[in-house]
């Protein structure tokens, strides 16, 4: 008797617990976090390797006089190193002095090793000065990748995915498509109930594996003829438009999807 | 026991669901559907056949542009360039190859076959849907030959009901004031013709002058008003045995007679010593009830399709306002309150709108209001129009307009236009005279 009660408590305490802790802490991916992309700000007058217009290097000289004048009414100008590499330099050189004077001006106290806190596979190449071109097209794909995983995973996201409907920008999307596909058919009388529920079942790219009209039978009601025409508008307007644009990740959130095509409001004017 | 657990367990474990997304779709195009009208096809024997009696190079072709023009006027379809066909009319009207009409952005196919059967005009046609890849409608007509362009109309009206929702208002005819001469001198005869302007025929002589006539909803009589020896008479015509009768002679004034919803009464205006009220007439036993009695000038009296109310203009509030009363002529109320001045107001055939003609500003305006007032939308404007007459589907007007002949103001022509209720289609409806007053009948196959 006593061994039963000690297993059903156990059992029910299991089962508490599962229900509490849901499935979708059972099924959580492990993370997958992003690759950070790192953006360095540097002034564009470092950088530039456009000669000044000869009118306008002038003005520019012009007025660096003046501000040197006007600063030295108020104070002496503190004696700088000059941190401009005269000459230009090779590529490597090029690269480690544009750190250098990047780090001075930025952030004097940082250590080295934080500024190349960046993924370990940028580590490797971000700064491998032979092959710029491979260099600026494979950041192009990285951010590229790092945008679409963005909106693909993130473990904290997916809770509220999992069971939330879609995104007001994915909805919005997936209306405006609709929008442009649906001829309206005008004849239809606008104080009756015109509303089409249709439930589709699609695949990942967003093309229809099946359509099923949910208020099949009304067709064949007395005074509903004219509900078959708005069923078949609608069912047109999902054929013209498939593959629909859906999200690019969590299929299986809308896997399956009811569209309510309602011409009341279009309608009515 | 601790099976039992097991297997309890396994079934209360929380199974991972979605909850089903649903995306309301409250808005589409109303952009013109993608039609394509293939020619009905025809065999060489029945070819020559009808080119002997209807002097028709393709019988099947002037059937398909019947159908053709007629949808493209209607402003919802857009029939596809034939160029573009990739299918031959023979082999389209067997089995669609729906890849090929989906090339081209078809969204519906039209095709048929025509045979000569015993004399008689014998024509097939099917209405596809190209992107479901089914038949939608499939029908024969037997006629005779001379009856090839109603045919064509009735076609028109099968596949703009099942595309649309509503009936067509192809199979239709239009009665009309024919003018010709100088405007104080004009001369005004009654004629009909099919509503795409085909067909013309005059009915009167033009002796007398004849104005407003207009049809009788459930069958082809027209009621006209024509002056006798200066004197109005409200006349009956059969349009199909074209016999004519005086429905009475009417002291003073007699305006716009109108039938009622049943066809079995007249609806009129007369005016007794300057003052103008409503009428009905009883066409069985032609007994006249005053509705209205009013010091006002009452005029242009329309009954809605259950026949329980009537709409019709006074000025009795001083300016001339559309109001609506009972068909007893009691429970009268002003429903038009916008700036400027009503008048003609015509209830839908499908009881929802009252259309009018409004005058404001020197400009007139053909229009449309709810019946109880609200929702005024103004369709057209332009110098002068008016006298709006519902196609019977309720969806489209036609009306008359009188513009300048020339750049100084002078001259003056007046022409049939016809338009829908958004407002975009407007279209001029050839006519081979000038044109004014013009009426549409119901449909003239069921």
């Amino acid at each position: 008797m006593n061994r039963s009660i000690v297993i059903s408590s156990g059992f029910h305490i299991l089962m508490v617990i599962i229900t509490a802790m849901s499935l979708p802490f059972l099924s959580k991916k492990p993370i997958d976090l992003p690759p950070i992309v790192s953006v360095e700000l540097i002034q564009i007058t470092d950088q530039t390797s456009i000669p000044f217009a000869p009118k306008a290097k002038k003005i520019i000289e012009k007025i660096k006089k003046k501000e040197e004048k006007l600063v030295s009414e108020q104070a002496p100008p503190k004696i700088v190193k000059k941190i401009k590499p005269d000459a230009v330099p090779l590529p490597d050189k090029k690269i480690d002095k544009i750190k250098k004077i990047k780090d001075k001006k930025q952030n004097p106290e940082k250590i080295d090793n934080e500024v190349k806190q960046v993924s370990e596979f940028e580590k490797d190449d971000l700064f491998d000065p032979n092959n710029i071109a491979a260099l600026i097209d494979k950041s192009k794909v990285q951010s590229a990748e790092a945008i679409n995983k963005t909106d693909k995973i993130t473990q904290d996201q997916e809770k509220n995915v999992d069971f939330a409907g879609l995104s007001l920008s994915e909805e919005d999307a997936l209306k405006a498509q609709i929008f442009g596909c649906w001829s309206i058919p005008l004849g239809l009388p606008y104080d009756q109930n015109l509303l089409v529920r249709i439930k589709l079942q699609l695949k990942p790219d967003g093309s229809i594996i099946r359509s099923e009209i949910l208020d099949h039978a009304r067709m064949n009601k007395p005074g509903q003829g004219f509900y078959k025409v708005l069923a078949e508008s609608a069912l047109r307007a999902i054929k013209l438009c498939q593959p629909l644009r859906v999200p690019s990740a969590g299929y299986e959130r809308w896997k399956n999807l009811q569209l309510n095509f309602d011409a009341r409001e279009m309608l009515e004017g | 026991m601790l099976f039992r657990y097991l297997l309890l367990l396994l079934i209360l474990l929380p199974i991972k669901s979605f909850a089903l997304i649903e995306v309301d779709i409250t808005r589409g195009n109303l952009s013109p559907l993608p039609i394509a009208v293939s020619p009905l096809s025809i065999d060489e024997k029945s070819r020559e056949n009808f080119k002997k009696i209807l002097k028709k190079e393709n019988i099947g072709s002037e059937i398909a542009a019947v159908v053709e023009n007629n949808l493209k006027q209607s402003g919802l379809f857009n029939p596809l360039n034939k160029d573009a066909f990739l299918q031959k009319p023979d082999i389209a009207n067997l089995k669609p190859r729906f890849e090929d009409w989906n090339l081209i952005k078809a969204q519906a196919l039209i095709t048929g076959k025509v045979t000569l059967v015993d004399e008689k005009l014998r024509v097939e046609f099917r209405l596809w849907d190209v992107l479901a890849g089914k038949e939608m409608v499939a029908l024969a007509f037997t006629t005779i030959p001379s009856n090839w362009r109603r045919v064509g109309h009735i076609i028109s009206d099968k596949v703009y009901e099942r595309l649309t929702g509503e009936k067509g208002y192809f199979d239709t005819r239009i009665i009309y004031v024919a003018e010709e001469g100088p405007k104080t001198k004009r001369i005004k005869k009654l004629a009909i013709m099919d509503q795409d302007g085909f067909n013309n025929k005059f009915l009167t002589l033009g002796n007398e002058l004849v104005l407003t006539p207009r049809f009788n909803p459930t069958n082809q009589m027209v009621t006209y008003l024509s002056y006798f020896k200066n004197l109005p008479r409200v006349y009956l015509l059969d349009i199909e045995t074209g016999m004519q009768e005086v429905v009475g002679d009417f002291a003073g004034m007699t305006f716009a007679p109108r039938f009622s919803p049943d066809g079995k009464k007249i609806i009129m205006s007369f005016a007794k010593d300057g003052n103008s009220d409503i009428y009905t007439m009883d066409l069985e036993n032609r007994i006249v009830e005053r509705i209205t009695n009013h010091p006002s000038i009452d005029t242009s009296p329309s009954f809605s399709p259950d026949g329980k109310y009537i709409c019709f203009n006074s000025d009795r509030s001083g300016y001339q306002q559309i109001y609506v009363m009972s068909s007893n002529g009691k429970n009268v109320k002003r429903i038009s309150f916008g700036k400027g001045l009503y008048g003609t107001p015509v209830w839908s055939p499908r009881g929802d709108l009252i259309a009018f003609t409004k005058l404001h500003k020197g400009k007139f305006y053909i229009g449309v209001m709810r019946t109880d007032g609200t929702g005024e939308r103004l369709l057209t404007e332009n110098f002068y129009q008016e006298a709006p007459s519902w196609s019977p589907n309720g969806r489209v007007l036609i009306f008359y307009r009188e513009t300048k002949t020339n750049s100084e103001g002078e001259g003056f022509s007046a022409k049939l236009w016809s338009i829908d209720l958004t407002g975009y289609n407007e279209k001029l409806v050839e006519t081979e005279t000038d044109a004014s007053d013009p009426s549409w009948s119901s449909l003239l196959s069921n």
